[in-house]
């Protein structure tokens, strides 16, 4: 040891919390509903980067829309966002219990964060691309895809659009603007970046969007994301979903605890707008901000919502191994389904009792549709997908080694 | 028709493709402007605009992660990895992604995207622009995987990767850019013009996928080869004086299998050779497919001549290299077996 110095520690970090601890958010931050500006969309990064470091939030504690960001949007639109994160919500249960009952592999919620994926796909156009993760399912259902195609893809029946290749949850509908789900993290982001910019180099009005987990955003591919939709001024949005945990890692190990995801944007000279992720109207508003910025030549925006993922990572996984069993509901942004409700109760669209009807009517459809998969058939049980076509699709034709496979499986 | 190296083939693939589908498009690392690093996409921007051969971030992730966004899109984005030995970064992108999206998608999604990158040795580029790493690719359902060898080939090849709906490796020999080399090192260079398939059609034409050449034909041994080696195959089977049938695989994958068993059942005997490292190599598994195929009409051992399973070291290139005095010294352990 040389003189004068002191010895060096290396720093891991972890949560102020553990399992058998009470949950503790005293240590962040929430800014006032309607505090955070709103900047014109053709505003230049470096003078907003402030806002990747505050929280755009636009309902207050009474359910009251304030501010700038209140995107003023009539109450049809608002209970036809409800009523997906309320199926959302229905279609997640239910399709977890199937897979406790054995009638499926595997499950991922996205209970808490179903604003995210509802509200943003609102902001945008059908014909948007969407580049998901494996926790935007409420994108297909708020475009309305078939609940009951869900349900086969998880359930690899014979009825499954992905013919059984591929994990459930891990849907694909280009119909739907909704792009192949990768088990690969972050590779989506690149490709979105990749799609936006062949719409620009054809003059085209459409625009892409992708998503990634806080964890997620230390794989190199969004470096790459956001460097080149930088460079190239792609028309697309980048969402981070922070929702404090990357399975069993608290968002300190991807780098939560030195700066925020959305500040990561102005190092590459992208707007970052950082978002109360259980607050419909305020996601819907930057998504919004991030769209019309996109559409209008400005390039990419990155957006961080700020969530809390309130179950599971996965079927496979056990929160209470690595967090306090209660911190779902400790988390201080409440949850987007009952804030919103609350939202419109206090402007008069909205009651108890039509709320209840709606619960109730999302859990019968998930119900009806459950049955008419289930009869097709379950994992394992049922009508399966035709092996006949296991050979498939790797190539446009088939080349000969694989027809020889084919023979050795007798199809 | 001009006498072109393979350079100006692959250019000329490029200035056709460009020209004839406006969902054509280039880019890579300093292909714009400059013309790439070898110069194979010299000209493209000037003559075709800007937004249709561009310059990237050194990122090859990034290259072909929104390479497969457009193929998404409807695009037929042709990329290129300035060296094969810096494809390594994009290995999840082609491997996880662009492999399997027609699969996973159940056909929904396509990536019918082109990735060129030179590579091999012979040119004393070190351990980090020398390598051979075709087996990488042809050991991934779902990837195509092409060599070409002359500039004829190079040039047709290249306009059916393109054309091709599949997402296609297309690995550039670079040693035999400017002319073709026998792996005699110590002799003079030898241009391409002096050689029949620099005879280039300056036009549309494709040479298909999956179709291997016969460049020599011969009752004694088989050599089954690729890029560079297929030169050297050509003058081991001259100096050796053995009748040899020398096949030019041109496409790894999917592979002539018929072409390749018609010549081994004719002739009962086989050498691969191939430059990369031996060990899990597209050599073995031509081996395997030969013994599985062949078994009953073979004479001899089959033979592997192949680089040594070392990285490629800088001073001693020539040690590396499977040269003709290794091939020759395979082909008489066959014939004498």
């Amino acid at each position: 040891m040389r003189k004068n110095r002191v010895p060096l520690s290396l720093r891991i970090p972890a949560p102020s919390t553990r399992p058998g601890d009470a949950p503790d958010f005293s240590g962040m931050v929430v800014p006032k509903a309607g505090t955070v500006e709103r900047p014109p969309i053709d505003v230049s990064p470096r003078a907003i980067a402030d806002i990747s470091y505050s929280l755009i939030r636009v309902m207050d504690d009474d359910g009251k829309a304030v501010g700038p960001w209140d995107p003023k949007l009539d109450a049809a639109l608002l209970i036809r966002g409800l009523k997906a994160m309320i199926l959302t919500r229905a279609y997640d249960d239910r399709m977890y219990r199937a897979q406790r009952q054995g009638k499926t592999s595997f499950y991922m919620k996205c209970t808490g964060e179903e604003a995210v994926a509802v509200a943003q796909t609102l902001a945008i156009e059908r014909d948007d691309m969407c580049f998901t993760s494996y926790r935007q399912q409420g994108v297909l259902i708020t475009r309305e895809y078939p609940i009951v195609q869900m349900m086969n893809q998880v359930y690899s029946n014979a009825a499954d659009p992905l013919k059984g290749r591929q994990l459930p949850i891990m849907y694909s509908s280009k119909d739907f603007g909704f792009f192949s789900i990768s088990g690969n993290l972050g590779t989506q982001f690149p490709q979105a970046v990749g799609w936006a910019m062949a719409s620009a180099y054809k003059g085209d009005d459409r625009i892409a969007i992708s998503w990634v987990g806080d964890g997620t955003t230390a794989e190199g591919d969004f470096h790459h994301a956001l460097n080149f939709a930088s460079v190239y001024r792609a028309p697309v949005i980048l969402n981070v979903v922070n929702n404090q945990w990357a399975i069993s890692s608290f968002a300190g190990i991807a780098g939560a605890g030195e700066s925020t995801f959305a500040s990561r944007a102005t190092g590459y000279g992208l707007p970052g707008l950082r978002v109360d992720g259980n607050d419909f109207l305020a996601v819907y508003a930057a998504t919004q901000w991030a769209a019309e910025r996109a559409r209008s030549n400005h390039g990419a925006t990155l957006i961080e919502l700020f969530t809390y993922r309130a179950e599971g990572h996965s079927t496979s996984d056990d929160p209470s191994r690595y967090r306090p069993a209660d911190e779902a509901k400790a988390w201080p942004l409440g949850d987007p389904i009952e804030r919103l409700k609350k939202h419109l109760i206090a402007r008069g669209d909205w009651s108890e009792e039509l709320h209840q009807t709606a619960v109730k009517d999302a859990a019968e459809q998930v119900r009806a549709a459950n049955a008419e998969a289930s009869a097709i058939g379950t994992l394992g049980e049922g009508q399966g997908p035709d092996r006949g076509t296991m050979f498939d699709d790797v190539f446009k034709e088939m080349p000969p080694h694989l027809r020889r496979q084919r023979q050795q499986v007798g199809v | 028709m001009p006498a072109m190296n393979m350079i100006q083939a692959l250019n000329s693939a490029l200035d056709v493709m460009l020209a004839r589908d406006p969902n054509v498009l280039i880019f890579g690392e300093d292909v714009g402007y400059f013309g790439g690093v070898f110069r194979v996409t010299d000209g493209l921007q000037k003559k075709h605009g800007l937004t249709r051969c561009f310059d990237t971030p050194i990122g090859e992730a990034g290259i072909v992660g929104a390479a497969i966004g457009m193929g998404a899109y409807g695009l037929r984005p042709v990329v290129e990895i300035q060296f094969a030995d810096y494809i390594y970064p994009a290995y999840d992108q082609l491997v996880s992604e662009a492999a399997r999206l027609r699969y996973r998608s159940a056909g929904d999604f396509t990536v019918p995207m082109t990735v060129r990158t030179p590579y091999g040795g012979g040119i004393f580029g070190g351990q980090t622009h020398s390598q051979s790493p075709e087996a990488l690719f042809t050991h991934v359902a779902g990837l195509k995987t092409v060599v070409p060898s002359t500039p004829y080939d190079a040039k047709g090849l290249l306009i059916a990767a393109i054309e091709d709906d599949d997402p296609v490796i297309f690995l550039e020999p670079k040693r035999i850019y400017n002319g073709p080399f026998n792996g005699h090192h110590d002799q003079p260079v030898q241009p391409w013009n002096k050689h029949p398939a620099s005879d280039v059609p300056e036009g549309h034409y494709t040479v298909p996928l999956g179709k291997a050449n016969v460049v020599r034909e011969g009752s004694a041994i088989t050599i089954l080869s690729y890029g560079t080696m297929v030169h050297v195959a050509l003058a081991s089977a001259e100096e050796a004086g053995i009748d040899a049938e020398v096949i030019d695989l041109r496409t790894l994958l999917p592979l002539d299998l018929e072409t390749v068993v018609a010549s081994v059942e004719k002739t009962g005997r086989c050498v691969i050779l191939q430059e990369a490292t031996l060990t899990s190599g597209f050599g073995a598994e031509l081996a395997a497919l030969v013994q599985e195929h062949c078994f009953y009409h073979l004479e001899a051992p089959i033979e592997r001549v192949a680089g040594w399973d070392t990285p490629y070291p800088h001073a001693f290139e020539w040690d590396y290299f499977p040269g003709p005095r290794r091939v020759i010294e395979a082909m008489r352990r066959a014939m004498e077996a």
